[in-house]
């Protein structure tokens, strides 16, 4: 890493005062703190035990309450390492935004969960430390009983930047009181009949929706912002906003453009997805499918019944889409030695388990219907078989790139022009490869 | 002497020791800071990557050539314009009604002013409430036999929503400003003037507004101050969009900072932003005294 630093004789904390001079110029002011991308080693014994905090954004607090339990059996087993370990929730909507706010202010975490979508940014820049090592000596940790696909965003050259401890499938989540009330047919039925396809959804979105007078089909947390979640719609068309090695945009290829122009017309024509700016929220009843992470179905609070099948296909067939959440150790950190060994007993094999009930594990011995069905009481061993266990199976992911925090910004600004009525779909996608090429080529 | 000159010198002592809390909260709260942003604003600074390396004036090179930074300076003349025009005008206005003697004036002005004391963001979440497609205000259009638009969709409506939501929580205060300048207004120049025979638009143009222009003054240099800082609105109601049209200076800002980790860059704008505000303030400092009252 070539970083320089304005005190480089000081390690990690170096702190400097900070505080908003006129209320607009408001930036946390604070020195840079150290870093060294050496992968970490075993731990020496610190002095006095230390305190470790990982910054999550979960606020569920059964999900806490397990990782407090998985903590405190590392602490009871390290007591001269570690005295403590903290969660800290920071809310999803701003998580990154925060974390990279704690950075600047010569605060790093000691761990932290990262999005797949700042993957990228986070792996190659030289903020996390290096696991593989750690990982690949810790006894009993089975390296190698992870899907080797799962850890292809976390990858830089031979290192090792995240665990993937999250590998939740995109899934359709069903009311299937308001779809029957509405005389349409049972998306579990269309599955098997393999009629279960976008047009059909959409068809039976815009039939519950006129006759529930609530809304039809939500991709939830898009809301017309968070335009990378439409990724679980393009797959079925094979669409992606960028090629794989990131420097092409192909918003302009044919297959995106059929993509946007199903979308734009279900929502604008259809009225089957509900328009910018209406809110509707599927677990309370406003429509009647959602497209989210199977490990929403904590959620339904049997106020309405409802099923969950997998996502419909497209005109390029049945692509699977995941969301992955990875864990990593910062080097900026205060302990980033104990901060690894900790994160390689949280994730190792009899905590993943422990976590499957949330997270679906990248553990190949753990992706299966038992496993799953003994931590998902609300799901049947039929529905975690279709939908989690198939579908992690050569699943994509949703967009990433180094470039993401600029890229997702422009991209949302030159879609806003999409989301008009009488939007021309294919000039909007033009403008939109023509602002971010040189962003890509970044 | 010698006793004299120590007790001047203790009387010094005195002195400096009581200003020394709010000189060095200042040094330590206002001037470290400002010299620290603009410091920062020489130098390439990635938060994630950990990199701070000294670029001397080239932040400032590439302000002059982003595209992106020349709108949101245009959003944000927009924004102020409209802002400034609507609530000094409305808070004039309201203050001027508000100053007759008639039953019920009391009520009116806490009504007026109570948005002032409400938290921000609670009430800027309520607008984007009532005026989501589906919300409160095309409800009550419809219900009038009237297609409202998509307000925070498009980019017209979306920055005239911003401004009135604005307007609405602060012109409470100018209206108070206004009020106590107006009743400052002696009685009998009125009076007199009455007698000369002139009428009210007459008295309103010759007498209050001379007398209450070191308060236009004041307003017009807190409101222009704060429309240039304006963020918490624009990030609960449009996030800089539809596309970047409410993409205001500090937004950007931010967007620079906290969002691309560019941390230098976002220094260099906040080093502008400062400029822009000071060269602002200076420029009214210095007119006021073709049109302030009391400076002629």
């Amino acid at each position: 890493m070539s970083a320089q630093h304005p005190h480089p004789e000081s390690r990690p904390r170096r702190r400097a005062a900070g505080a908003a001079a006129l209320a607009a110029v408001a930036l946390a002011l604070t020195a840079c703190s150290g870093a060294s991308d050496a992968p970490v080693g075993e731990p020496g014994t610190p002095s006095e035990p230390v305190e470790l905090r990982m910054t999550v954004w979960t606020a569920d607090e059964a999900q806490l309450a397990l990782f407090d339990e998985i903590a405190d059996e590392y602490v009871a087993a390290n007591p001269d390492l570690v005295s403590g370990v903290t969660f800290e929730t920071i809310p999803f909507e701003d998580y990154t935004t925060k974390l990279t706010t704690q950075l600047a202010g010569g605060n790093a975490p000691d761990l932290a969960w990262v999005f797949e979508s700042n993957a990228p940014e986070f792996v190659s820049s030289g903020a996390l430390v290096d696991l593989r090592p750690k990982l690949a000596e810790t006894e009993g940790y089975a390296l190698d009983d992870i899907v080797p696909s799962s850890l292809g965003l976390w990858e830089d050259g031979d290192g090792l930047f995240a665990y993937p401890f999250s590998n939740s499938p995109f899934a359709m989540f069903v009311n299937t009181d308001q779809i029957t009330k509405a005389g349409q047919p049972d998306p579990a039925e269309l599955v098997a009949s393999g009629d279960w396809t976008f047009d059909a959804a959409r068809d039976i979105a815009k039939a519950t929706a006129e006759s529930s007078g609530k809304q039809g089909l939500v991709v939830r947390d898009f809301d017309y912002q968070t335009w990378e979640n439409l990724a679980t719609v393009w797959a079925g068309w094979q669409a992606t906003p960028w090629s794989e090695d990131g420097t092409q945009c192909t918003f302009t290829e044919p297959a995106m453009v059929d993509a946007m122009t199903w979308f734009h017309d279900a929502v604008f024509e259809d009225g089957a997805l509900p328009a910018p700016g209406t809110t509707a929220d599927f677990f309370a009843g406003d429509a009647a499918m959602t497209i989210t992470q199977i490990s929403r179905a904590s959620s339904l609070d049997g106020s309405f019944d409802w099923d969950v099948v997998p996502m419909p296909t497209g005109p390029a067939g049945a692509q699977n889409v995941i969301g992955q959440a990875g864990i990593g150790v910062f080097a900026a950190g205060e302990h980033p030695d104990v901060a690894a060994d900790f994160l390689a007993h949280f994730t190792a094999p009899e905590n993943a388990e422990k976590l499957a009930a949330y997270f679906p594990p990248p553990r190949q011995s753990l992706l299966n219907a038992e496993t799953l069905a003994a931590a998902n009481p609300n799901l049947d061993a039929e529905q975690l078989q279709a939908v989690v266990v198939d579908g992690v199976e050569g699943a994509v992911t949703k967009p990433a790139h180094k470039n993401f925090a600029k890229l997702s910004e422009t991209v949302r600004a030159e879609l806003d022009a999409l989301w008009v009525e009488d939007a021309d779909v294919e000039a909007v996608l033009a403008d939109t490869c023509s602002v971010i090429t040189p962003l890509l080529e970044d | 002497m010698a006793t004299a000159s120590a007790a001047v010198r203790r009387d010094w002592l005195v002195g400096y020791a009581m200003v020394a809390p709010v000189v060095l909260g200042a040094l330590a709260f206002v001037v470290l800071p400002l010299g620290m942003v603009v410091w920062y604003s020489l130098h390439e600074w990635n938060v994630l990557a950990n990199t701070f390396t000294f670029v001397g004036g080239e932040n400032y090179q590439r302000m002059a050539a982003d595209a992106g930074l020349a709108d949101a300076l245009l959003a944000s003349l927009w924004f102020s314009a409209g802002l400034v025009v609507l609530n000094i005008s409305l808070a004039l206005l309201l203050a001027v009604l508000l100053n007759q003697k008639l039953p019920g004036t009391t009520t009116f002005r806490t009504f007026f002013f109570s948005p002032v004391v409400v938290s921000l963001v609670a009430w800027t979440i309520v607008w984007s409430f009532l005026l989501q497609a589906d919300g409160g205000i095309n409800g009550f259009l419809e219900a009038v036999g009237l297609q409202g638009p998509n307000w925070l969709r498009h980019e017209t409506t979306a920055m005239v929503a911003v401004i009135v939501v604005q307007v609405f929580k602060s012109v409470g205060l100018n209206m108070i400003l206004f009020l106590a300048a107006l009743q400052g207004v002696p009685e009998e120049l009125q009076e007199a003037a009455l007698l000369d025979g002139a009428g009210a638009w007459r008295r309103f143009r010759s007498i209050t507004l001379p007398l209450i222009s070191p308060t236009i003054l004041l307003v017009s240099i807190i409101t222009i101050v704060g429309s240039l800082e304006v963020f918490a609105q624009i990030d609960v109601l449009t996030g800089g969009g539809p596309g970047n049209s409410t993409t205001v200076l500090v937004y950007y800002l931010y967007q620079q900072a906290f969002r691309f980790n560019e941390f230098g860059y976002a220094s260099a704008i906040a080093v502008l932003l400062f400029v822009i505000v000071l060269v602002l303030t200076l420029l009214q400092w210095q007119s006021r005294k073709r049109w302030v009252f009391h400076e002629v």
